[in-house]
């Protein structure tokens, strides 16, 4: 057979094939195979040469032109596959939309205690104070004597205070206790920073009590400004900030007079009720949040006692010089209050079915 | 403390409604906590009825069918099933519309075919008492001491029965601090209702004294114990008592106080109590062992028999008042049975005394014994508070007793001090509060508080009246006694001038923010443990041993130390969860431990621990088992945490008695430890009845926070490409890849910038028994050029043979 003849069925023989392909990948087994480094058709073009000279013009052209037209025809071949492919590949694919989704990857909760701390905190900071802490273990000295709370004063009793082991007079100054309030950390920061001082102490505080409404560990936020000028109008204000920011902008603030042996004058601070209008819900029920009185107690707080002064005079703290104010909430009570939580127990369950609520 | 706006309204009556008056009493001091109805409703239905007849019913034996006249033109018919009913009794009757005291309406009934119009009331239907015997029997002479304007008129049929009964009242529950003992009584609170109001005020019912000064005959008392302990002792004594019931108003009145009645004479010392804010104590004197009684201390280990019948035994500490035969009451807190008042009791010593209120405090807690008395007297009475009882006791005896007062006042220790006078500037008033009170006001305000106040030149002298001596000292004490009546309501809401201070957190706040922020994000829930920790707790943690701060009167056994390690509580989490059936728990808590120290107060470490456990992810359609989390879990967690805080740390193998052997790491920081990584010993989880796989990391904030102090600076990784290769070696088994890391990055410094393994595989045939290949992506970088290939090979042949030399291990070929 001359070597045009080859040729010439050699491209017949492609182009039935390539016609007959109906997958992309056949496709590139015929091109490998017509055209491929190894293939027949283009050795005969490459050897072109050997060949007597009057047949080399005519096969080389004849070969060239079956090499481009089995090319342009795998070329078109394919393009038709591929489209058809694609549709059936994309058609294989097709899913119920309405199936779960994956999960999106899980967020924690910050506990509701360090939530209502942190929230607390941003407002005090906000109103220019500074955030401390101590120590939770503490001496008798500055958890009772310094904060001008007598010997026989029934706090001091092993009913109402944590001591730790020896304590073997717990009227000493220097038996060791666990802090009823974060209150002796006012004396700590006075006797540390002299006046002007901006502060607040948020902490864990304990008294042996177990109820609905108390734990034997809780949480509290001091406050203590001193200053030459600070009043209890300036009390009364920045309360009101803090009810504003807690509780809503339209909030109020009230006070009570009441007793602290390291206040005078001591007050209870109410807050307006955020759940109902004077007493009653928007249902038309009498509040259970306040009771029907439209307030809410929300925490202790006066003027620091001159006596407290005297404790930490010679720290710049003289009682005719400086004055201030101190208060102290506790976090769980404004936590329950703002979320409606009902037992301060819940707190301390760390079950997470309550956790994640928050 | 419950106030019977009825009685109240005896000395103070100010024009304002029940609930405007709780208001005001609250906004001025006096906390409300309630405030309740006493007594029947529809009071004019209630009124005195004579008895005109009382005959039979005729088809009920124990029935009588009266016939009563309560002022109306004709009798009514009442059906009456009490015994003791009579022809020409005087009696309560209630028509039908009245409300019976315990809510129920009575109308016109029909007992056995006999109408009844009304119902002659018994004790517990007018609220009088508790008896329902016989009907309340009224007598002209029951009306002596009522107060009642009305009750001159006698006993006159249809008055109305509150006109001479004080029947119904609303009442006030108040909540008195512990500063203002003097409240603890009608007349002290009355007071603070004519400051708060400006009510008038009618004089104390203790002015007109009955009593003379001097000895009492045939009685004597002696105080031995040091006069800080009975500061005022004061008896009388009254001959010929008629012991019996004491008439309806005043049984009417301790009702509604909340006080039963019992007889006479017991009623009077109660009454006088609510009334004064004074206890009172009423012996039998013929019953007192030689007539006369001793104040002491008690001796240790002395017992005495209380009149609830229990056997005490005393300490040294505590007061008694003894007799003849031992001791015969505890002084403020309970009398004893033995010189009780009883029905046949004819001569009275009345005892009213001031005690030191820490010691009755004190007695009464270590007793397990709280009277009326004693939590009177543990705020602190003052002695002219004494002599106001005694005087308006006496009285009372003598009128509703039939007794006869023996000449003679028995007062040891008399009156108090004069309370010392108090300068109150105005500049102060003004200065303290932020808003003046006008010298005028203070004055008026003082002296409605019973204060002496004169004017100064600069502002008042105050001087407070005995009974406020112990609670007012100073400057500022008078400040709040004008602010508070004043009203705090007037006050402006200003914030303070604060001189130029600011406030942030502190480096140590937001780092801690940060790190909490950090695990959140990992999917960790926040817990919050006790600081309370079981004894137990080492042992189901295997600790060999353990220092932990005790308490001396924890809740419970099991809170009875502090804890040393948040695991514990974190492990309590856990379980608590996996038994409320939840599949992964992701908890961590930040607190402080305790640990003991020699200094006075031990050193209160911050820890942050986390314990991860279950599957790493929810399962789902897709994916029916995702991984249980494990020790590179709670890895993860702490790289992310660590990562957040831009802190380098490094672990290393190290084994923890409560942890998985063989997945157990010490994690350090610049070579010191700062706490454990790992998974929880399988024993340990058995303490807690958890299986499976619990792992987590606890570790000190501290050095943490020390480490990750000051703000990241540029690097520039845009500029000029990184290079990035891959790179296997091979080492000895046992060689920590974190050491080939280490090295890796050490020789190719400073063109390495990474070196992150990303596979491990072991095979004999290949690579060699006891040995491990580790694959590398390294990531080379400069950042002034582009690193050309010859620049990266040869540190690549550099770190081969750093690996080589340093660790036994080669590069692997091919790669
Ligand atoms: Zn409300």
């Amino acid at each position: 057979m001359s070597a045009l003849d080859r040729v010439t069925n050699l491209r017949k023989e492609a182009q039935d094939a390539v016609g007959r392909a109906d997958a992309t990948t056949e496709l590139d087994q015929l091109r490998v195979r017509y055209l491929g480094r190894k293939a027949e058709l283009p050795n005969l073009l490459r050897r072109v040469v050997e060949l007597p000279p009057e047949e080399r013009a005519a096969v080389g052209k004849a070969a060239n032109e079956a090499r481009q037209a089995i090319a342009a025809q795998i070329e078109e071949r394919a393009a038709g596959l591929a489209g058809k492919e694609l549709q059936a590949r994309l058609a294989r694919d097709r899913v119920d939309v309405t199936l779960p989704p994956d999960p999106p990857p899980a967020i924690g909760h910050h506990h509701l205690i360090s939530q209502t701390r942190r929230e607390i905190e941003d407002v005090f900071v906000g109103l220019g104070f500074m955030v401390h802490e101590g120590p939770e273990v503490e001496t008798a000295y500055y958890n009772f004597d310094a904060l001008n709370i007598p010997v026989t004063h029934p706090s001091r009793l092993e009913t109402d205070t944590f001591y730790v082991k020896p304590a073997e007079d717990i009227f000493d100054p220097n038996t060791v206790l666990l802090r009823v309030h974060t209150s002796p950390m006012q004396i700590r920061v006075m006797e540390q920073t002299p006046p002007p001082i901006y502060v607040i102490v948020p902490g864990r505080v304990y008294r042996p009590d177990l109820d609905a409404t108390h734990t034997p560990q809780f949480h509290q936020v001091e406050g203590l400004a001193v200053d030459t000028d600070v009043t209890l109008a300036d009390l009364k204000g920045t309360l009101l900030r803090f009810a504003r920011a807690v509780f809503g902008e339209q909030r109020e603030v009230r006070l009570r007079p009441s007793f602290f042996p390291f206040t005078e004058p001591s007050v209870e601070v109410d807050v307006s009720c955020f759940h109902c209008v004077d007493g009653v819900t928007a249902s038309g029920e009498r509040c259970s949040l306040c009771k029907g009185t439209s307030w809410l107690e929300i925490l202790g707080a006066g003027m620091v006692d001159p006596n407290v002064f005297e404790y930490v005079r010679e720290h710049g703290y003289d009682p005719e010089r400086v004055q201030g104010f101190a208060f102290g909430m506790g976090i769980e009570r404004i936590a329950m209050l703002k979320y409606g939580v009902p037992d301060l127990r819940l707190l301390y369950d760390n079950d997470v079915r309550f956790l994640e609520q928050f | 403390m419950r106030l019977p706006l009825e009685w109240l309204y005896r000395y103070c009556r100010p024009d304002l409604d029940t609930d405007a008056l709780a208001r005001r009493l609250a906004l001025t001091g006096t906390g409300v906590e309630r405030v309740e109805h006493h007594g029947p409703r529809e009071l004019h239905r209630f009124v005195i009825g004579k008895v005109l007849e009382a005959g039979r019913h005729p088809r009920a034996d124990r029935l009588c069918v009266c016939r009563v006249d309560i002022g109306d033109r004709e009798p009514v018919q009442i059906v009456c099933g009490a015994p003791n009913v009579r022809a020409g009794q005087t009696v309560a009757v209630a028509q039908p519309g009245a409300v019976m005291p315990d809510g129920t309406p009575l109308s016109i009934a029909n007992l056995r075919g006999v109408d009844s119009h009304g119902m002659i009331l018994a004790e517990d239907e007018l609220a009088l008492g508790p008896d329902h015997e016989g009907i309340v029997v009224l007598d002209s002479r029951d009306l002596r001491g009522t107060g009642l304007p009305q009750a001159r008129d006698g006993l006159v049929p249809g008055t109305p029965l509150s006109e001479v009964i004080p029947l119904a009242t609303d009442v006030l529950e108040l909540e008195i601090t512990p500063n203002r003992p003097d409240c603890l009584g009608i007349y002290g609170v009355a007071r603070e209702v004519h400051a708060a109001t400006g009510a008038a005020l009618q004089p104390p019912p203790w002015n007109d004294d009955p009593g003379t000064p001097g000895d009492v005959e045939g009685a004597g008392v002696a105080v031995d114990a040091p006069p800080e302990l009975c500061p005022r002792f004061t008896a009388r004594v009254f001959d010929d008592v008629h012991i019996g019931p004491s008439p309806p108003w005043l049984k009417a009145r301790l009702m509604a106080a909340g006080q039963r009645p019992i007889s006479n004479v017991v009623d009077i010392t109660n009454y006088v109590m609510l009334e004064a804010g004074q206890p009172l104590h009423a012996f039998d004197l013929d019953r007192v062992a030689g007539h006369s009684l001793v104040v002491r201390q008690a001796r240790r280990g002395e017992t005495m028999r209380t009149l609830d019948g229990q056997l005490r035994e005393l300490d040294e500490q505590m007061v008694l008042i003894a007799d003849d035969e031992g001791p015969t009451s505890i002084a403020g807190v309970m009398g004893g049975e033995r010189s009780e008042v009883s029905d046949a009791t004819t001569r009275v010593l009345l005892e009213v005394a001031t005690w030191n209120g820490p010691n009755i405090h004190r007695t009464s807690l270590k007793l397990g014994l709280r009277s009326e008395a004693s939590t009177r007297y543990e705020k602190q009475l003052q002695p002219e508070q004494a002599m106001e009882a005694q005087a308006e006791a006496t009285r009372l005896m003598v009128e509703l007793c039939g007794a006869r007062l023996a000449p003679g006042t028995i007062d040891i220790g008399g009156p108090g001090r004069t309370p010392r006078s108090i300068l109150l500037r105005d500049e102060r008033v003004a200065g303290l509060l932020g808003a003046p009170i006008p010298r005028a006001r203070c004055q008026e305000i003082l002296e409605a508080l019973q204060f002496a106040a004169r004017d100064t030149e600069d502002g008042l002298t105050a001087t407070p009246p005995p009974f406020r001596r112990a609670d007012v000292t100073r400057e500022a004490d008078v400040i709040e006694e004008v602010a508070r009546i004043d009203g705090f309501d007037r006050l402006p809401a200003t914030l303070p001038s604060r001189h130029g201070a600011s406030g942030r957190l502190t480096d140590r706040q937001r780092l801690r923010r940060r790190a909490v922020g950090a695990l959140v994000a990992q999917g960790l829930d926040e817990a919050v443990g006790w600081s309370f920790a079981s004894p137990e707790l080492a042992r189901r943690l295997h600790l060999p041993e353990h220092l932990a701060l005790e308490l001396l009167n924890p809740m419970s056994s099991s809170e009875a130390e502090l804890r040393t390690t948040l695991l514990g509580s974190l492990l309590d989490v856990v379980a608590r969860n996996r038994n409320q059936g939840a599949r992964a728990v992701r908890v961590f808590e930040v607190g402080n431990v305790y640990l003991p120290s020699a200094e006075r107060l031990p050193r209160e470490p911050e820890r942050l621990a986390a314990l991860v456990s279950g599957p790493v992810r929810p399962a789902t359609w897709r994916e029916q088992a995702p991984r249980e989390a494990d020790f590179f879990a709670a890895k993860g967690v702490l790289a992310a945490l660590l990562g957040a805080l831009r802190v380098p740390c490094r672990v290393e193998r190290r084994e923890w008695p409560f942890l998985h052997p063989g997945r157990a790491a010490a994690v350090t920081f610049g070579g010191q430890e700062a706490g454990w990584l790992g998974e929880i010993h399988p024993l340990v989880l058995g303490e807690w009845d958890l299986d499976g796989s619990v792992a987590g990391f606890e570790v000190d904030l501290d050095p943490i926070f020390a480490a990750a102090t000051g703000a990241p600076s540029y690097v520039d990784l845009t500029t000029f490409p990184a290079v990035r290769e891959d790179l296997a070696v091979v080492v000895p088994e046992g060689v920590p890849a974190q050491r080939v890391q280490e090295t890796m990055l050490a020789v190719g410094a400073p063109l390495l910038a990474a070196a992150e393994l990303f596979d491990t595989y072991r095979d004999a045939e290949q690579i060699g028994s006891d040995r491990v290949s580790l694959a590398f992506h390294l990531e080379f970088r400069a950042p002034d050029r582009t690193l050309t290939d010859e620049e990266v090979a040869a540190k690549r042949v550099a770190i081969g043979q750093a690996l080589r030399e340093r660790l036994g291990g080669r590069v692997r070929e091919g790669t």
